[in-house]
């Protein structure tokens, strides 16, 4: 293990707008970057933990020194300026190293320790069971059963031991089926629909070729046609571009061919691959990163990205799964290559539109449980835990999350949970602070004790489940009954671009004041006066008895004083002026040449710094005040709990509210 | 005029009418003089009552004796009407055509229009001049209301009563006037209490080609700086067309001349180029059959968010002079009543609290766009669907009110008034029972007689009952200065009036129902609990006095 490195008058500037560099301390732990600053009243801490650093540049050295421009996974952008030459290499090769562990154990999860007991922790895990899942699903019935199959993960390795298949798909036939598809991972079933005997199964593609079958393959299929009597074909939906499937016919792989199997409508949904996905977050990232972009930087380089492109690929993949379900009563068999990226993205996105349970808390970490990590998603693989292969670096779940930050919006009283819910899971699924997203499968996971060496994310964001809670959520109406309806249309303009997410450590950029932790802070005191009017109540029913016969009290209408509770330490905007005015400089101290106007122009344009809003902020009591900010209980943007989180930095001043 | 030589066909039955998100409604199709009215004669079926000067432009055509009109409206709605016999149909169109586009103001509607609720407060008298004055003189004696222009003679587009600085006397107001555009001489738009400093607008200099000065043009601004300090111009135009105007007589304040004071340009669009945009962004927001690319695309080809963003960093620039430099600015373009008012309007909106209420959002409307003559009548005679290209039509206030929204998302519980305000505020500027946004300037609405003979707008929205319908429930009193972030990431497109007749509001609106459910449950708790402890308190005061004789 490295020696923790230590070094001494560090400028630290953090995000791309900002204009201050703080000077401090850099310290490398075997777990963390740590950045103290020296101010002495604040004595700030920055913390980094090394599983979320993406990359690390050396740019070129300036008088001041040497600076390394740091980015993590949760698109945050440091830029650390360390005066020594050697100490900056020092540094840089400590960093690479620390980024890019070679073995689990050198994760964070197996050091850290949130000082919970054994039982705990047990039970932390236990709080999301797959298999009552099932049951809530209606499983097993007389049309579906648990298989023991997989036992053992001797048919496929990167599937479950738990797997529900048709009541009439024998283990030959599964086994037949399964040596017909990539990986071995044979159609299974991710989600059961009630309401109309339907279910969404998920597989790989087949080993067709050019014209390979496999009757056991089809039987398969037929089997699950069967399972639901009300409809008499099924959809197989390949979630690829057409050409890229075509494509893979030449490997020996590829799709369904109508023709052998009997009854299936087969459709594509173009959702491109994992590498073009990589360099479309590149791309959009890079737009983040401008420095004051104008908007046609920003629009363009949007466009030029792809990514909301993206985005809604992946959307129409899971309406027109819904949809399928829901209204045509059809069975769904959803496929891509290998059935672990854009099959768990479309699966869950329809399972998300269909199943109001999963707009809950618990219900889409039940999701993601279900239809990503019992599934095989190679969180390992594509959020580079350990050092590997860039190539299989891929923003998969995070195109999830942003689908549903993106029905949020269209649909903002359907979801139990808030934006910063998204957030925070996105977060830990690159913190490798707890064990849930460890390893590609669940095979390793268990060869690996996960359950008994780590602990659990759900357990640690159910308890904090206050910060998460959407006060608009509406527990019966329309919209959390059932489906989420998305017009037919192609509304394109549905889609935007998440500022919360990708400029999430830009505060400058996002609204200023929360409406959902003003409601939040609203809801929590209608709760508390909830409580004291009962109790009210109660003491006056008791004196009125005791009074019983005695005077008549007259109580006179009272004005209601006003109930201080939330509203005073809410509204300072935390605030100040940006940088409006380009290149401009404070007034030159010297009038400029008198005779030339336009050189006088050219001076007041480019050099004119005039409102550097930090020549006055020292001096100007407002931008002290207004650094309150809106009310923010959990800290924002802060990162979790008592965890990696310790950036203590900003928030801290959100809470001097006194 | 007769309104019933325009009508050839005044009703028509078994019109079909459709509309976005409504099912069709078959009914019959009267046409009055100011209205399209559709009647299903059912009682609980909506009907349609349509101003005709909310028509922007119609399109007809046939299959066979069927004849349809899309009248594509101002507020950016498109409607069908589906209308049986080809002669009825011609009919209809041209009257609509003709009744659309009256060229004589007064026979516009607001001059028929009799109001059917009870005026409060007469809004003709809601913002006088003089009461706004007084707000500042409290705090200042540095400045004077000036009644130069009492026969609008000194400068046809100002009110008859403006602020300059006390200094300064009528005559040398009138010399100033003809050194600027329009007679538009220096006034005070803003006064920021906090230390003294101010936000004057005036129309731009007229030095010429040859340099051309004006020294009570100079004494009247320097009066405004206090000894030793400097002021900002702030020209909303960009240096090489502030240089051409010169050519027409126009020009720039010069170094030389101004030495107290620092110039800045900035490049905020006017004219065609405006309407343009939005023609460009209407067309990719009712264009429903493109790719993701092709949208944001085409929203970056309209230009109208870098509209919106260079109006709003100008108006963030200007605030910062006054608020952190502490130093007064002057605000003009060509002729100030433009780019101008956006500049000073949203400045103040930025930095004073009573600019964010009602009241003072309607006052800074009234003193800033109204009197200040920005020309309503041209700037807002047509609207996205037209194809006249008339150099004076120009979404000015609606970019204004779009930047008021921009600010309003960022800081949601700092506006007294919701999106609603801003929504109902562009529909009665382009189309309106009202009289307060006909005319150009106060000259002509004087000439107009419209304070007689029209109803204000504001005598309407003044009411408890509409007023209840523009408060924004998350609103808590905020005095501070407000910085919006001006990022193209900040920014983002007013979908309450570009798509709001393109998508579906329910799950929006159930939202908002949802958050106004939340807050007026806690106030009525509250006032509960307040009763009750009072109660509470009183009994037990009583009962201690009984045991304790």
């Amino acid at each position: 293990m490295n020696k923790d490195i230590k070094v001494e008058n560090v400028r630290l500037v953090d995000g791309i707008s900002s204009k201050k560099a703080a000077l401090g301390t850099l310290y490398l732990t075997a777990t963390h970057v740590i950045f103290v600053e020296n101010a002495p009243d604040t004595r700030k801490e920055t913390w980094i933990l090394h599983s979320q650093i993406s990359t690390i540049e050396k740019q070129a050295t300036t008088a001041t020194g040497c600076p390394l421009l740091v980015r993590c996974k949760n698109f945050q952008l440091l830029q650390l300026v360390i005066p020594q030459e050697r100490d900056c290499h020092d540094v840089y090769i400590s960093l690479l190293r620390l980024a890019r562990p070679v073995k689990y154990e050198e994760l964070y999860c197996f050091s850290f320790n949130p000082k919970l007991d054994r039982e705990e922790r047990e039970q932390g895990w236990m709080l999301i069971d797959l298999s009552e899942e099932y049951k809530r699903m209606g499983l097993p019935n007389n049309y579906w059963q648990l298989s023991d199959v997989n036992r053992d993960y001797r048919v496929c390795d990167s599937y479950p031991t738990q797997l529900y298949v048709p009541k009439s798909a024998t283990a030959h036939i599964i086994v037949g089926s399964s040596k017909f598809r990539s990986r071995r991972r044979f159609p299974a079933l991710s989600y059961y629909y009630k309401d109309n005997h339907v279910s969404i199964c998920r597989s790989s593609q087949p080993l067709s070729g050019f014209s390979a079958r496999c009757l056991e393959d089809e039987q398969m299929l037929q089997a699950i046609r069967k399972a639901s009597p009300g409809s008499d074909f099924i959809y197989v939906v390949d979630t690829r571009p057409k050409l890229n499937a075509m494509a893979n016919r030449a490997a020996g792989k590829g799709y369904e061919n109508e023709d052998n199997y009997s009854n299936i409508k087969f459709q594509f949904i173009g959702i491109e691959n994992i590498h073009v996905m990589r360099n479309s977050l590149q791309k959009m990232l890079e737009v983040c990163e401008l420095k004051s972009p104008s908007m046609s930087d920003f629009l363009w380089g949007l466009e030029n990205s792809g990514w909301l492109r993206h985005i809604k690929a992946i959307m129409d993949a899971g309406i027109f799964i819904a949809k399928a379900v829901s209204e045509e009563g059809a069975s769904v068999l959803v496929h891509c290559s290998d059935g672990w990226d854009r099959t768990a993205q479309a699966c869950s996105v329809a399972g998300l539109l269909l199943d109001p349970h999963y707009r809950t808390l618990k219900g889409f970490m039940v999701l993601i449980e279900k239809d990503w990590i019992s599934f095989g998603h190679k969180f390992n693989h594509r959020y580079g835990n350990l050092d590997g292969d860039p190539r299989e670096i891929s923003p998969v779940i995070d195109q999830f999350i942003e689908c549903v930050w993106q029905l949020m919006e269209q649909f903002p009283c359907a979801f139990e949970f808030n934006e910063r819910f998204l957030i925070h899971i996105q977060h830990h699924i690159y913190s490798c602070q707890f064990g849930n997203f460890l390893c590609n499968s669940q095979k390793e996971r268990q060869e690996l004790k996960i359950q008994e060496r780590t602990y659990s994310l759900w357990a640690h964001l159910w308890k904090n489940r206050g910060d998460y809670l959407n006060p608009l959520f509406r527990d019966d109406p329309s919209q959390t009954q059932g489906t989420l309806h998305l017009p037919t249309m192609p509304c394109n303009f549905m889609y935007k671009f998440w500022s919360g997410m990708y400029n999430r450590f830009e505060k400058g950029l996002q609204p200023r004041q929360s409406v959902t932790d003003y409601l939040m802070a609203v809801k929590e005191e209608t709760q508390q006066l909830e409580e004291e009017l009962e109790a009210l109540e109660e003491r006056l029913e008791r004196i009125q008895k005791v009074q019983l016969n005695r005077t008549q009290v007259k109580s006179k209408q009272s004005e209601p004083s006003k109930h201080s509770g939330f509203s005073t330490s809410d509204n300072s905007t935390a605030n100040t002026p940006q940088d409006y005015s380009g290149n401009m400089k404070s007034f030159p101290s010297r009038s400029p040449s008198q005779g030339d106007e336009d050189s006088a122009l050219i001076l007041t344009q480019d050099n004119l710094k005039s409102s550097d809003p930090d020549l006055s902020a020292n001096s100007d009591q407002e931008s002290g005040v207004e650094d309150l900010s809106c009310r923010s209980p959990s800290g924002g943007e802060c990162v979790p709990g008592e965890d990696s989180g310790k950036d203590r930095d900003s928030d801290e001043a959100v809470f001097l509210t006194a | 005029m007769e309104f019933a030589e325009l009508i050839k066909t005044p009703r028509v039955d078994n019109v079909v009418l459709h509309r976005p998100f409504y099912p069709a409604v078959e009914g019959t199709l009267c046409l009055t003089g100011h209205h399209l009215i559709l009647s299903s004669r059912q009682d609980n079926t909506e009907e349609l009552w349509l101003l005709h000067s909310n028509i922007d432009a119609i399109d007809k055509r046939f299959v066979g004796p069927l004849g349809t009109i899309i009248i594509k409206c101002k507020d950016f709605r498109i409607i069908q009407l589906d209308i049986p016999g080809m002669e009825e149909c011609l009919n209809i169109a041209s009257s609509i055509e003709a009744l659309s586009t009256l060229d004589s103001i007064t026979l516009m509607y607001p001059f028929f229009y009799r109001p059917m609720f009870e005026v409060i407060e007469d809004g003709w008298h809601s913002f006088l001049p003089e009461q706004e004055f007084e707000l500042y003189s409290s705090a200042t004696s540095e400045w004077r209301l000036s009644y130069v222009n009492k026969e609008f003679a000194v400068c046809p587009s100002y009110p008859p009563i403006v602020i300059v600085p006390k200094a300064i006397d009528d005559e040398a107001l009138r010399k100033v006037a003809t050194f600027r555009h329009g007679g538009r001489f220096p006034v005070l738009s803003y006064y920021h209490k906090k230390n003294g400093m101010v936000i004057m607008r005036s129309g731009q200099p007229l030095t010429g080609t040859n340099g051309r000065r004006c020294k009570e043009d100079e004494k009247l601004i320097n009066a405004t700086l206090r000894a030793g300090k400097r002021g900002y111009i702030i020209d909303t135009r960009p240096l090489n067309v502030a240089q051409q105007a010169r050519a027409k007589g126009g020009g720039f304040e010069q170094e030389a001349h101004y030495p107290q004071w620092r110039r800045i340009h900035k490049s905020i669009e006017r004219y065609h180029i405006l309407q343009e945009s939005l023609i460009k962004l209407v067309e990719a927001c009712n264009d429903q059959t493109h790719n993701m690319d092709r949208w944001l695309s085409r929203l970056e080809a309209s230009n109208w968010l870098t509209h919106i963003k260079e109006i709003l960093t100008t108006a963030c620039l200007a605030a910062q002079c006054l608020d952190r430099e502490g130093a007064s600015i002057l605000i003009h373009g060509t002729e100030g009543t433009d780019s101008t008012l956006q500049v000073t309007s949203l400045a103040q909106i930025i930095l004073e609290p009573r600019s964010r209420t009602i009241q003072g959002f309607e006052a800074l409307i009234e003193r800033e766009w109204l009197q200040a003559g920005h020309p309503f009548q041209q700037r807002c005679a047509q609207s996205a669907y037209c194809n006249s290209k008339q150099k004076w039509e120009s979404p000015v206030f609606l970019l204004f009110l779009d930047c008021v929204w921009q600010i309003l998302r960022q800081f949601p519980c700092s506006f007294e008034f919701n999106e609603n305000l801003l929504i109902m505020l562009f529909e009665h500027a382009y189309a309106s029972q009202f009289g307060t946004f006909l005319g150009n300037n106060e000259s002509e609405r004087c000439k107009l007689k419209l304070q007689q003979k029209t109803m204000s707008l504001w005598s309407w929205v003044n009411r408890p009952s509409e007023l209840s319908k523009f408060a924004n429930p998350l609103f808590e009193a905020n005095n501070l200065v407000i910085w919006p972030s001006v990022a193209p990431q900040s920014l983002q497109l007013w979908e309450g009036i570009f798509l709001r007749w393109n998508r579906s509001s329910k799950y929006l609106d159930e939202a908002y129902e949802e958050m106004v459910n939340i807050i007026e449950y806690n106030k009525e708790l509250q006032a509960k609990v307040n009763i009750l402890r009072r109660q509470l308190a009183e009994l037990e005061t009583e009962d201690g006095m009984q045991e304790s004789p």
